[in-house]
């Protein structure tokens, strides 16, 4: 804007970069710090990156932890499993809300923004409390059981809690607003006269989704995978509560080192392998994010 | 000379060679300008051609790369917008949507620090002289396209400028709410003996309007002069083409029948020249010839005149415009009143005439 | 069925499906918050008994009180920061160090929290040691690691709403004489007021929701309501979670209608576009 001033334009920057720097860019650099020492007694409980000896300042750091992460197969399946889990949640988030999100770009347009926020509403109500009320309904003596046994589907309960199941439907139930909401500000913005033309030029509905809508919505899919991947990698609750003995999962992981071991330093290991396994995903979403606001 | 002599003579505003790139685009090639006190100016040129940029480096909304802007011979180059004693009325009329129009037409008063009782008097005043008294609680959203204009022309005259600044003014309106508009707009600058300052690509807002133009291509001015002086003597080609219809005869100059003449390629005569034409022998030389001057009669009239044959009509109501063939390969543009323009019709041979006077010599 | 738009049988089934699995749970909570029975399998009846219990119950109040200190606070401080932030982002197209400035305000909103809320916990630790400060941990660390990716948040929406901002009315506003930070405060805040509005909501319910980053940050003083409920849930489902739940629920739903209603309102109130074209580009006119 014009005449707004060095001052003002320092101000207006530099107070949220200042704040960003020392509370999510410092404190990454400290985890990293932290994952190269080794555990100790004491506040705080881990050894101090300088020690002087006598002779001078010196750094000390122990690769300990990385060489822990390697070794022990738990990291190595947690990792996995947790990227497993995302990626399959990712699919059926994009499965199941792609049809809604088209539904939502389709319908009347005053119902539009009335529907998108129906779709969000959950979202702001406790993230928490939602998956907890999922263990009402998937218990042995739960509700979905007992209509299933009462509609004679079946005749013992089926387990539905404490494993991979339970796991992936909290997972996309918690996420899938995530999905929907980048997907129809593509399909949204879809002109419909393409479709139109692709009719007209002999394409049959099936065909015209798949020639036109799918490929032009793909900045949707793609902003909306990363936004639903990249958190659901290192989730914590949904394991927690609904995931079972066998459920292994990164987010849980570093919980327990952190609050169970009190082993910081190899929590803060775990973390910085996390991050660097999800920096190319969180640069392309930023790509991807910057697209669609310039779109 | 006295002192106060000077200060009349002063020009409102003066524009010292101004020029404003946009990055590799000179927008404003060198531009000088001097408006005088109570003028209607108008800045006509077609899109691209630096108008707008102009008039946005007289709001100080851009700064020029070089050059001077002065009102009543203060340099206001490097001026902020907030500090200029002038103000403009935007393409897109730009009322806050979320204050009422006494409320947008009060704005510019709050800044100056003006007390409420005088706000109010003076937001009555200019309601009434764009005869919107009684909207003064209405906000924007309910007014016309017509209203939220008149609203934004009283926002702009509120703080009595030196100078108003008009974008495109009658651009979003129809046809006959533009010649109303007009018209309103040419008594209120009266009234009020503000200086206005029009930026148009609309020849005919301009003719209509201004009490003088500049016509502007590429950038740069390229005739400045009265409404009559543009249409009647344009000093270039591009002004004679740009405003209005014209005919244009490019040739070389050659003696002959007592008077200069233009040898033009595709005419088996050279074309008589006006009387005050002062040129060499030989000289490359355009005629202007306006459409309403041409005659066109059946048979063969005394002086000049050009065998020709009717290849269109354009009825426009009251008059229509004549398209000929003529010589070999030429077009002339003929405007006649419809009822005589009814006789012709496609192919009909006609004979047409004008007086070397009628026309004018272009060397640029 | 080439994809005109209205109601079709496909979609209407793809839509009711979508939200009775997004609201069933949901529905679930609130109708067994009045059961009078402790069981969910069993229905004993209509009572409102749970929300006497939970009214009773110290710990989840003073949980709730702490969570609303926080949260109004955090979505204050992240009002002010985001809005600064997404301002500096949609205007300022070129200043040092601008591709870090974006990357700190959009990874906060895709990292995991654990990370989030180890990585401030680290933060606090440290500067304990080194500088003294933070001298213990609670309803101000929760507020400051809050009010960070709450910022983000309101930086997104805030910028996203500036980029459809017609820039003629700062224009207008200049021209008639107002220096820039009162076009700021009198014409552009206003002009975006929908963002502010939603992104204080936003950023309130985020703190208000959050367990993890919550938990790594805090100290033994302050318990988070959604800590309480956590700790709590662990144990067992309890009713009085249900009736919390619906609470939260009501709670939640109204600030949100409120909000989406603001901004219905200010949709409404916006001048229909006029036929011409804002500002000139650079190089046009």
């Amino acid at each position: 804007m014009i005449g707004i001033g060095r001052l003002g334009r320092l101000t207006l920057i530099g107070l949220p970069f200042a704040w960003l720097g020392l509370f999510f860019l410092v404190p990454l650099l400290i985890v990293l710090k932290i994952s190269l020492a080794q555990s100790a007694i004491g506040i705080p409980p881990y050894t101090s990156l300088f020690f002087d000896d006598g002779s001078g300042l010196k750094i000390q750091v122990s690769l300990a932890n990385f060489v822990l992460l390697v070794h022990d197969d738990l990291y190595l399946r947690a990792y996995l499993g947790a990227l497993g889990n995302a990626a399959l949640a990712t699919a059926l988030c994009l499965l199941f809300g792609y049809p809604i999100a088209h539904a939502i770009a389709r319908a009347p347009k005053a119902w539009r923004h009335l529907l998108l926020f129906l779709v969000m509403l959950p979202f702001w109500t406790s993230f928490l409390i939602r998956v907890y009320a999922w263990i009402a309904i998937l218990k042995p003596n739960g509700l979905l059981n007992q209509l299933l046994i009462a509609t004679g589907l079946i005749t013992a309960p089926l387990p539905l809690l404490y494993n991979a199941f339970s796991v992936e439907l909290g997972l996309v139930y918690s996420y899938l607003p995530f999905m929907i909401l980048p997907l129809y500000g593509s399909l949204s913005a879809l002109d419909e006269c393409l479709i139109e033309a692709a009719a007209d030029l002999g394409a049959r509905p099936v065909r015209a989704f798949l020639a036109v809508t799918l490929p032009l919505s793909l900045p949707g899919i793609a902003a909306g995978s990363l936004l639903v991947l990249i958190p659901a990698v290192g989730e914590f609750v949904i394991p927690d509560l609904l995931g079972g003995a066998d459920t292994l999962m990164i987010g849980k992981v570093l919980w327990d080192e952190f609050f169970n071991n009190r082993d910081w330093p190899v929590a803060s290991a775990v973390a910085v392998v996390l991050v660097a396994a999800l920096a190319i995903p969180i640069l392309f979403a930023q790509k991807f994010l910057e697209q669609e606001r310039t779109a | 000379m006295t002192t106060a002599v000077v200060r009349a003579r002063m020009a409102l505003l003066e524009i010292v060679g101004a020029s404003k790139w946009f990055g590799a685009t000179l927008a404003v090639d060198d531009v000088s300008l001097s408006i005088e006190c109570g003028e209607l100016f108008a800045l006509l040129g077609p899109s691209g051609c630096g108008k707008t940029t102009l008039l946005r480096m007289i709001a100080g909304l851009e700064i020029p790369d070089s050059g001077r802007i002065l009102i009543d011979g203060v340099d206001i180059t490097a001026s902020p917008p907030y500090a200029r004693p002038v103000n403009m009325m935007f393409q897109s009329y730009a009322l806050f949507p979320h204050m009422d129009v006494a409320g947008n037409i009060a704005f510019g008063l709050r800044q100056e620090g003006m007390d409420r009782r005088h706000i109010a008097a003076r937001v009555g005043e200019v309601l009434a002289l764009v005869q919107m008294s009684d909207y003064g609680a209405r906000r924007p959203r309910e007014l016309s396209g017509g209203q939220r204009q008149r609203v934004a022309l009283a926002r702009a005259l509120a703080k009595m400028p030196r100078l108003v600044l008009l974008d495109e003014p009658l651009a979003a309106l129809d046809r006959k709410l533009r010649a109303e508009t007009r018209i309103e707009l040419i008594g209120i600058q009266e009234r009020v003996g503000t200086t206005f300052l029009v930026v148009t690509h609309d020849q005919e807002e301009a003719l209509g309007m201004a009490t003088r133009i500049a016509v502007m291509n590429r950038g740069r001015i390229v005739q400045i002069g009265t409404p009559a002086e543009i249409y009647e003597r344009p000093g270039s080609r591009f002004v004679a083409d740009f405003v209005g219809e014209v005919n244009l005869f490019d040739g070389e100059l050659t003696t002959g029948f007592n008077c200069l003449a233009l040898t033009v390629a595709g005419f088996d005569r050279p074309i008589p020249l006006p009387s005050d034409t002062l040129l060499p022998e030989g000289a490359a030389a355009t005629l202007a010839l306006r459409p309403e001057r041409l005659q066109l009669c059946r048979e063969r009239p005394g002086g000049f005149a050009v065998a020709a044959t009717v290849s269109s009509i354009s009825y426009f109501g009251g008059a229509s415009t004549v398209h000929l063939a003529a010589g070999e390969g030429r077009l002339l543009k003929a405007r006649l009143p419809s009822a005589d323009a009814g006789c012709l019709s496609r192919g009909t041979a006609v004979w047409a005439s004008w007086l070397p006077d009628d026309g004018v010599v272009i060397t640029r | 069925m080439t994809g005109r738009h209205g109601v079709t049988a496909w979609r209407a089934g793809a839509l009711t499906l979508g939200f009775g699995f997004l609201y069933a749970p949901i529905v679930l909570l609130v109708v067994y918050s009045f059961n009078a029975s402790r069981l969910v399998t069993v229905w004993a009846g209509f009572s409102t008994r749970w929300y006497g219990e939970f009214a009773r119950n110290e710990g989840f109040r003073a949980a709730a009180l702490t969570s609303l200190e926080v949260a109004v606070m955090a979505a204050s401080l992240a009002l002010v920061l985001g809005t600064s932030a997404g301002f500096s982002m949609a205007r300022f197209s070129r200043f040092p160090g601008r591709p870090l400035f974006g990357f700190a305000l959009m990874a906060p909103l895709v990292v995991p929290e654990v990370i989030l809320g180890l990585s401030l916990l680290l933060l606090f630790v440290a500067g304990e040691s080194l500088i003294g400060w933070p001298q213990s941990r609670g309803v101000m660390t929760i507020t400051i690691a809050h009010a960070t990716f709450g910022a983000c948040f309101v930086s997104v929406l805030v910028r996203a709403q500036l980029a459809g901002f017609d820039r003629t009315l700062e224009e207008a506003a200049l021209d008639l004489g107002a220096r820039p930070w009162t076009v700021l405060m009198r014409i552009t805040l206003p002009g975006i007021s929908p963002a502010l509005v939603a992104g204080w909501l936003l950023a309130f319910t985020l703190s208000l929701d959050d367990l993890v980053i919550a938990s790594f940050v805090t100290g033994p003083s302050a318990t988070t309501l959604p800590m309480a409920v956590f700790s709590s849930v662990r144990l067992g489902v309890s009713p009085e979670v249900n009736a919390l739940a619906s609470l939260f629920l009501a709670v939640v739903f109204v600030l949100v209608s409120l909000a989406f209603w603001l901004m219905a309102r200010q949709e409404r109130r916006r001048p229909d576009p006029s036929p011409v074209p804002q500002a000139p580009q650079a190089g046009e006119g």
